[in-house]
């Protein structure tokens, strides 16, 4: 246990109807939501709930329309009281918050964009996005100076002064988002936020989220219930269904290792190609060389079956070399070539490519291609064979023969080459 | 014709009011006359000033008035037209006397009125326990309540003033709540997740986008009001509705018609100016088309 989680949500049940009190035990006692409303007319927003969001995460939701998700996000900023449970932030029990002490809380803590963006119709844009501030008793000017940066960082100038009705549908997103953050919370939280736009538009959205994340490193918790924008944005994703959480995990882990039929049954139809980045489907290198003994490394890859070495030198990827190659350098006696010399540097990928950026160089190589990190250091190895196996996605009856290499395999792996450099 | 399955309830209602009219005549009455004669006192000054003016300064206000709230130059001159011609038909004084007492019920319509919708819309239970109230302010014929309020407040302009407030209030409550109510519910969310308190939320969202609709609701108080304006001349209210009145009694057709004309000309009057001022407080919505 390092850092505090900055929202952590405890086992949270949500029953919405007047008789929520009395529909609780049948909840916990495992009554099922139809069940329920058929039972008691309560209908089951959130069955048992938990979840923790780490600082600087972008941390998405993700479920069908009627899964619980607005009704989940609004716990957060207590939009909405649970029935039994509890929520934290920033180690703070939100539940303990008098009525003055929430307003406060939501002024400064946590700000949220909406769905069907949630604009003041009869304000212009500034006033829109300096509505948080004004709330807060922030000096007209200032309130306004502030208001205008922000309009300027989600590329809005020049309609400061337009109302939201003249406006596209993008462009008032951008007045929500702004809007948001002109408050500087800590927590931003997004329901639906992208999705009455268009897919152009809505593409445009994420890049410009994912841009203005890695300046502003907030927390964000993104709601969306369309999977490729959650592995597009996510560095966690929970699946919700019918008020209960599924699974949580990174979007490689989601796509890779479904844990129920409900998330294998939605992974199917992803683009793994664009989602999946290199680093979570890469192999160790089998064969690193790093001396220059020629003859060491032929014996050690003519031991170890291996057809390529990839050399490394002062922790710096060199190149590859064959077998073919080392035994015709050791044979020339005369030569005075390095190992150094001999190797090919040929094509390399990054640690944070996208498997279809990756593809080519892949295809194109007759070698497992070498995987860099920034530095230039030797991370991994990526193969066409590992590749086409990774894209192909699991299919219910043949389960296990095309399961994906294990990542909890590579990660292990990665830690003993760590430990051995 | 007496029948045996009609037991007589209506004797003791009647009794039963009576002596309630009595004892609030008999142990409040100070009361009354207090609260009747702080009335009396705003609307008798507002009857002076209206009608010691200059009927040119009074004319140039309508189309102030008029051009403020529509930005129309031919609806401006229309106006000031009808006003002139009220003149014209020899009741200016009554139409003074008209406009003061409207002014002053509508004006406390809305003080009553515009809270009442708030708290509607607020509370279901409220409203439950309101509707039916409203319903029978608006169905009870007017001389029912007029007998008590004659004799509590004693005949003159005041029971002629919350005569018509009983009236013509009900319209303004009923579109105050359902323009409350019918304010996105997004927005007012959005509101209290960038937390605002209930009152921000109520003066800056809430009823300024309500307006077009609480705008609409002071039109038609006003327009009832006027209605009421012949039935509150019955009691001793005087103006335009004593024309009219007078009319009937003397059995003076013409007279009738002169001092119905200008009810109408009144009533055309307020209603577009108010109708102008909603519209241009909606603009927003229709810049965008
Ligand atoms: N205020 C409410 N009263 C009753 N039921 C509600 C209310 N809000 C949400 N629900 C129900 O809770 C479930 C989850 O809704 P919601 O959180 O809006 O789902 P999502 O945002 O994932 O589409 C749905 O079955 C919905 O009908
Ligand atoms: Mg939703």
């Amino acid at each position: 246990m390092g850092t505090m989680a900055k929202i952590e949500v405890k086992n949270i049940t949500k029953i919405f109807g007047s008789n929520a009190a009395q529909a609780l035990p049948k909840v916990e006692a495992g009554m099922g939501k139809e069940e329920l409303l058929a039972e008691t007319g309560a209908i089951l927003g959130l069955k048992d709930v938990s979840l923790t969001i780490e600082e600087g995460e972008i941390f998405v939701i993700m479920g069908l329309s009627g899964s619980g998700k607005s009704t989940l996000i609004r716990h957060f900023n207590r939009l909405i009281d649970p029935t039994a449970g509890q929520i934290l932030v920033d180690g703070n029990d939100v539940m303990k918050l008098s009525n003055k002490e929430l307003e406060q809380f939501r002024r400064q803590k946590m700000s949220m964009v909406f769905q069907r963006f949630g604009l003041l119709p009869h304000r212009t844009v500034i006033q829109n996005v300096a509505y948080g501030l004004e709330i807060q008793g922030v000096a007209k000017t200032e309130r306004e100076t502030t208001a205008m940066e922000w309009i300027e960082a989600v590329g809005l100038n020049g309609f400061e002064n337009k109302y939201p009705s003249q406006l596209s549908g993008g462009m008032q997103q951008r007045v929500g988002l702004a809007r948001a953050l002109a408050n500087n919370p800590d927590i931003l939280l997004m329901d639906e936020a992208f999705s009455a736009l268009d897919p152009l538009i809505r593409s445009q959205m994420q890049d410009q989220l994912v841009e203005l994340q890695e300046k502003l490193h907030k927390t964000i918790v993104f709601i969306t219930h369309d999977l490729d924008e959650a592995l597009r944005i996510g560095d966690k994703i929970a699946i919700l269904k019918d008020g209960v959480i599924s699974q949580v995990g990174t979007p490689a882990e989601i796509l890779l290792e479904p844990e129920d039929d409900y998330v294998r049954a939605f992974v199917r139809d992803v683009n793994r190609a664009r989602v999946l980045t290199v680093d979570t489907v890469m192999q160790p290198p089998a064969m690193r060389i790093t001396h220059d003994n020629i003859e060491r490394a032929l014996s050690e890859m003519v031991r170890r079956g291996e057809e390529y070495g990839y050399v490394i030198h002062n922790k710096e990827y060199r190149g590859y070399v064959t077998q073919e190659v080392l035994e015709e350098a050791v044979e020339d006696k005369s030569s005075s070539a390095t190992i150094y010399d001999l190797a090919v540097e040929g094509n390399s990928v990054t640690l944070e490519d996208t498997l279809e950026e990756a593809l080519p160089v892949t295809l194109e190589a007759d070698h497992p291609v070498p995987v860099l990190d920034e530095s230039g250091a030797l991370k991994g190895i990526l193969s066409q064979e590992e590749v086409g196996q990774i894209l192909v996605p699991p299919s219910e009856d043949d389960e296990a023969e095309s399961k994906p290499v294990s990542l909890k395999v590579i990660d292990k792996e990665e830690e003993t080459l760590k430990a051995a450099s | 014709m007496d029948s045996d399955i009609f037991p007589n309830i209506g004797k003791p209602i009647k009794n039963a009011t009576n002596e309630f009219v009595d004892y609030l005549v008999i142990n409040f009455g100070d009361g009354f006359e207090a609260f009747s004669n702080s009335l009396l006192f705003f609307l008798v000054k507002l009857e002076r000033l209206l009608r010691s003016a200059d009927p040119l300064i009074i004319l140039l206000c309508v189309g102030l008035l008029t051009f403020a709230a529509s930005r129309r130059l031919t609806l401006t001159a229309g106006m000031v037209g009808a006003m002139w011609f009220i003149g014209a038909l020899g009741l200016w004084q009554q139409a003074m006397q008209t406009i003061a007492i409207m002014l002053v019920a509508v004006a406390i319509s809305i003080i009553i009125g515009i809270p009442l919708g708030i708290s509607a819309a607020r509370s279901e239970r409220f409203r439950a326990l309101l509707s039916p109230v409203l319903d029978l302010m608006q169905t009870i014929p007017s001389f029912v309540y007029l007998i008590p309020a004659a004799m509590l407040f004693g005949l003159g302009k005041v029971p002629a003033i919350l005569a018509t407030v009983i009236y013509a209030a009900p319209p303004l409550i009923r579109l105050t709540d359902l323009g409350i109510r019918m304010v996105d519910g997004e927005v007012v969310e959005a509101s209290r997740a960038f937390g605002a308190t209930r009152w921000q939320i109520l003066k800056g969202v809430q009823i300024p986008l309500a307006m077009p609709s609480i705008m609409q609701g002071i039109n038609q108080t006003m327009m009832m009001a006027l209605a009421m304006v012949v039935i509150a001349s019955m009691i001793g209210a005087r103006g335009v509705g004593e024309t009219v009145l007078l009319g009937l009694q003397r059995n003076d057709s013409g007279q009738g018609l002169v001092g119905g004309i200008a009810i109408v000309i009144l009533a055309i009057l307020f209603d577009r100016i108010t109708q102008s001022a909603g519209q241009r407080m909606q603009a927003y919505r229709n810049i965008g088309g």
